[in-house]
């Protein structure tokens, strides 16, 4: 025993001498994590992290069979899942994982923008976490396609014509997307580079500033703290909250391995069937939708009217959505001081009525469909 | 008493051990097994009849034709004594395609200079063993080529 913690120290500092990695295990060791009643919201950007890196296991794993091409990848998908061990698994938890990821990632930003913890020093965190989403909803957009299915080719056709509706730039972003005048297998080598190399190079270095901000900073206490530090309450960010964080991991793996075996093809209205292959010539099926994550956009511009004062309705709905978006990236700067012990009303009705646009939106586009 | 802990600690380790094993093993196994490329969906064939008939090939100028023989490539060809010849053309050194060189009377590999005589054995060069000789058929009213994988 004695011999065991004798060579465990010796190897510490082996690597100390050379990397000082003491100041690192010190920084780490009085790290504390704020213990509230509202501590559970903490352990959301844990599981998108989570989820994301389940994403690049399984990413790489489909990589290996999967073949772009409009004469391919439909084909390469369904020897995936048909032929290769285990390959309907791997896509499944690949789909699964996905929309979880997506999820959960809504749920953190959420619980940041409730908790005020984009407020002062924390902007850069806030900025770079709605960078992620939008990449993350890109991945999404991107991958959707890569089967050559169907529901997939529709789905594109449609969303990337909702680009074309930009006047001036409009129609060449779409071309750009589509690489060419049409979605076709030029469309998959473009989606299929930005799925596998593009995104997850950007990704990469926004979530590791991202992290870097988090572990500067640590976490944001709740507003109330301020006056009131009687009610101040501490957790050892190691090993406490770190323990904690791993069990809600394995709990999230246990329940994506659930759901990804036993449905392996999605359930409800997050449902990835591979069906039929893309044909460009036949009638769309009756149902085209996009990926949940994504019908609140797509139910807006479907409710405006065909012209709205003098511009088109379509057009109308993207200015909005991106108005919209361009306000919930910037709250950090906008939401003004906080002073201690006072609610921020207006902050929080915004959130609110945020929250009900996207969930009335969505809900919206499931029933009228 | 410390004995008794001792035991309790030990069978707890094993526990959690074992389980974090059948954990990682359970998890791996399937990467293992996905990585594993399933055996190749294309059948293997024992016969093939040639996609050109006996007069092409007596026309051609080399007076050989490469074809496709189920997963592998054959390769046929009229000797000078006018007979037809079939066998499987990957070169038994480092699976090069070899050719029927008419000038030497010889097959040859162009990659490292493999040398076989029209019987398929390996004459000079790098190959190892001979090449494996397909039986060849002629339908002589349709001009038809069958090739077959040599019997025993």
């Amino acid at each position: 025993m004695a011999d065991k913690i004798a060579r465990e120290n010796r190897l510490f500092h082996w690597v100390d001498e050379r990397l000082h990695i003491q100041t690192l295990v010190d920084y780490m060791s009085h790290k504390v994590v704020p213990q509230h009643s509202h501590s559970f919201w903490y352990y959301f950007g844990g599981i998108s992290l989570f989820f994301f890196v389940v994403q690049v296991v399984t990413g790489i794993l489909l990589l290996l069979y999967y073949r772009p091409g409009a004469d391919s990848a439909y084909e390469s998908v369904k020897f995936i899942i048909s032929e290769v061990s285990f390959g309907w698994l791997i896509r499944s938890i690949h789909s699964w994982s996905a929309n979880l990821m997506i999820l959960a990632a809504f749920i953190h930003m959420f619980s940041v923008f409730f908790t005020h913890a984009y407020r002062k020093p924390r902007e850069m965190t806030w900025v770079t976490g709605i960078f992620l989403l939008a990449l993350a909803l890109a991945f999404g957009f991107s991958g959707y396609l890569l089967p050559w299915n169907e529901l997939s080719f529709f789905a594109t056709r449609v969303g990337t014509g909702m680009a074309g509706a930009i006047p001036g730039v409009g129609d060449f972003l779409m071309k750009l997307m589509r690489g060419g005048e049409d979605v076709t297998g030029a469309t998959i080598g473009r989606f299929f580079g930005l799925h596998v190399a593009v995104l997850p190079g950007v990704f990469a270095v926004l979530l590791s500033l991202h992290l870097f901000f988090i572990q500067r900073q640590g976490m944001s206490e709740p507003l109330e703290w301020a006056a009131n530090p009687q009610f101040k309450k501490y957790r050892p960010f190691f090993p406490n909250f770190i323990m904690r964080e791993l069990l809600v991991w394995l709990i999230m793996l246990n329940l994506l391995a659930v759901l990804a075996v036993f449905f392996p093809d999605g359930i409800g209205v997050v449902h990835w069937p591979l069906g039929q292959k893309a044909d460009p010539f036949a009638p769309p099926p009756p149902v085209i939708r996009p990926e949940w994550y994504f019908m609140f956009a797509f139910q807006a511009l479907k409710v405006l009217p065909a012209h709205l004062l003098f511009i088109e309705g379509e057009l109308a709905g993207i200015i909005i959505l991106t108005a919209g978006g361009i306000v919930w990236t910037l709250i950090p700067f906008l939401a003004g001081k906080f002073s201690s012990g006072k609610k921020p009303t207006l902050i929080i009705a915004f959130g609110w009525a945020v929250l009900a646009f996207i969930a009335v939106l969505t809900i919206l586009g499931y029933i009228l469909e | 008493m410390d004995e008794i802990r001792d035991d309790r600690r030990n069978f707890l380790n094993w526990l959690i051990g074992g389980g974090l094993v059948a954990f990682l093993g359970s998890v791996f196994y399937p990467v293992y097994r996905y990585v594993i490329p399933p055996p190749s969906g294309e059948a293997n064939v024992s016969q093939v009849k040639l996609p050109f008939k006996l007069k092409e090939l007596q026309e051609d100028e080399k007076k050989s034709r490469i074809f496709k023989f189920g997963r592998n490539v054959g390769i046929i060809l009229i000797t000078p004594e006018n007979e037809l010849k079939a066998f499987n053309a990957v070169c038994t050194h480092l699976d090069c395609t070899v050719q029927y060189r008419k000038d030497l009377s010889i097959i040859w590999c162009a990659c490292h200079n493999g040398r076989y005589d029209l019987e398929g054995r390996n004459i000079s060069g790098p190959p190892p063993r001979p090449l494996t000789a397909y039986t060849v058929h002629l339908d002589n009213a349709t001009g038809d080529i069958f090739v077959a994988e040599a019997k025993g």
